[in-house]
């Protein structure tokens, strides 16, 4: 089935819009995604129909809420294969979920001396929580350098590994250069030497169909407002073995089972790690937008994404003067690009008011700025709801702007 | 010579002269190249503003009771924000620079047509303006800081 965007993009009220007098295109889809209706429309039924605390009151409302949002955890967990729900951790997102595991490697597993090992691309959200922790236990933090296309170097990646490997925290696909990363295969050298694997979702799920089962990674995070659900809502799954072994994160209410002045015995899982009212709306939101995307078929999704990222690399690379920064053999949705002596906060400022939302800057990733030597890069990121003419756009734009500096 | 507000009040007309966004932006740019330049000298980590899109460095020297700016930046409209910027603040005492408010960024359509952390980038090149004011205030005159 081949997909019908036109269709698809009504569903999306903000795309609607102009900007500037000019019909916005959404190319920032890496820094979030647009909503569907059927998103909000869950959003606001919440709190129309249901609100109210949930794993509390035995009134009506609190059981249904209650019975709603753990329906929600199960649609959660089935669309990423996780076995079982209660592997689904409730986050504020993808940050709070690495952050909570990072905590509890540092409160519990790690000792002076051990190592972690991120790779040289990472979001400084999967590198600054394991810096300091590692500054913080006296561990020492591997960088899994880049070979020249923007992948991770697998040889040097199997020299870091050492007896006192403690964790490896990898992103499954760049925010900045695309870059799929071959976690399989560093999950499986990994468990061969008895090493947990935390993966950063958050550029996959939304393009990618992810199998924790399959991938066997001990941990997988991502948020929901980068999978079309609403802001504030992320998921850790954890295989129920590590969420047994790690500390709670936060302590309150709804995560304990007997408190007295002395002393607390903490929740079973997944409720140990969810202190205080939950984000219910978000849980909702997010549980719709998987059902929407499901839906439209994460096959489709993926086919339709997939021909336009070659589109976008094709048109985009064909430009005098472009230079696209990354070119690894499996890439996916994110195209980071500079314009020969155009700085990209020039071009991305002057893209904006042709009604085009791109990124530029560092993208929250300065130490790979540096690798790359660039003073940060102009990034067009896609989702199924952009078309070839919007890239056309894109490309057009591009021209008029190196007119304007010339 | 000009006041300050007199200065900023001059940004503020020229700037709104413009109906096309891209004459608005080929200004500013025209703007950058007026700034003296500054050269490579003052482009050292010392004199780095952070932010998160482009790099901005700035220094000051202080004449006769005046403080004098001097500033550079590696994207073209940024450097013409900074030589704006200088525009307003170089030559004032540094009690006219402290008691100013900057309205004129918002007043010259600035604020709505740069995002809201590029605007932040403008408000922190004011912030390190103030600071550098501050810095001379307190150096010629310590007992300022007894009050």
């Amino acid at each position: 089935m081949k997909l019908d965007v036109d269709a698809l993009r009504n569903d999306f009220p903000i795309l609607q819009q102009r900007v500037y007098g000019k019909p916005l295109i959404y190319l920032d889809n890496a820094a979030t995604t647009q909503k569907p209706r059927e998103v909000i429309q869950a959003i606001t039924n919440f709190y129309e129909q249901l609100n109210s605390n949930v794993h509390r009151g035995n009134h009506y409302l609190s059981a249904k809420a209650t019975d709603t949002m753990e329906q929600a955890r199960n649609d959660i967990a089935s669309f990423i294969h996780a076995p079982n729900p209660e592997e689904i951790i409730f986050t504020h997102g993808t940050t709070e979920s690495i952050n909570l595991v990072a905590y509890g490697f540092a409160k519990s597993l790690l000792q002076p001396g051990d190592e972690i090992i991120i790779s040289a691309l990472e979001h400084h959200s999967n590198l600054v929580p394991w810096q300091q922790v590692c500054l913080q236990k006296g561990a020492h933090l591997k960088v899994i350098p880049l070979d020249d296309t923007g992948q991770i170097r697998f040889d040097a990646f199997q020299n870091l590994i050492s007896d006192r490997t403690r964790l490896i925290a990898l992103a499954h696909v760049s925010n900045v250069l695309g870059t799929i990363l071959p976690i399989e295969e560093v999950i499986k050298i990994a468990h061969q030497n008895g090493i947990p694997v935390l993966i950063d979702g958050a550029q996959a799920v939304q393009h990618l169909p992810v199998d924790v089962s399959q991938l066997d990674c001990d941990f997988y995070a991502f948020s929901g407002h980068k999978i079309y659900g609403p802001m504030g809502i992320g998921i850790l799954y954890a295989k129920s073995s590590w969420l047994q072994k790690l500390p709670p994160f936060q302590f309150g209410g709804e995560m304990i089972d007997i408190v007295s002045f002395e002393k607390t015995i903490f929740s079973d899982i997944p409720f140990k790690f969810e202190a205080g009212t939950p984000n219910v709306e978000g849980v909702i939101g997010l549980a719709a937008a998987l059902k929407y995307l499901n839906r439209i078929g994460l096959d489709n999704i993926f086919d339709y994404e997939t021909e336009l990222f070659h589109y976008a690399l094709n048109v985009l690379s064909q430009i005098n003067g472009v230079h696209i920064v990354g070119n690894a053999q499996k890439r996916c949705s994110v195209i980071s690009f500079l314009i020969d002596h155009i700085h990209p906060y020039d071009s991305g400022t002057l893209l904006d008011q042709f009604g085009i939302a791109v990124r530029s800057g560092n993208h929250c990733a300065q130490p790979l700025m540096n690798v790359l030597d660039v003073p940060g890069t102009v990034r067009a990121s896609l989702s199924f709801y952009n078309t070839r003419e919007e890239i056309d756009a894109l490309a057009s734009a591009i021209e008029k702007v190196k007119n304007f500096f010339l | 010579m000009q006041s300050i507000q007199e200065k900023a009040d001059q940004i503020v007309k020229e700037l709104n002269q413009f109906d096309d966004w891209l004459d608005k932006y080929q200004y500013i740019i025209d703007k950058g190249k007026e700034l003296p330049t500054a050269g490579l000298e003052i482009k050292i980590d010392e004199n780095l503003i952070s932010g998160c899109q482009s790099k901005v460095w700035l220094t000051s020297e202080y004449r006769d009771g005046r403080v004098y700016f001097k500033g550079e930046s590696d994207a073209l409209i940024t450097r013409g924000l900074v030589s704006m910027v200088i525009q307003v603040y170089s030559g004032c005492t540094p009690d006219e620079i402290l008691s100013f408010e900057p309205k004129f960024i918002e007043q010259a359509g600035l604020s709505q047509h740069l995002s809201p952390t590029r605007n932040n980038g403008l408000l922190s090149m004011i912030k390190q303006i103030k600071l550098y004011a501050l810095a001379w205030k307190i150096r010629n005159n310590p007992s300022t800081l007894k009050k």
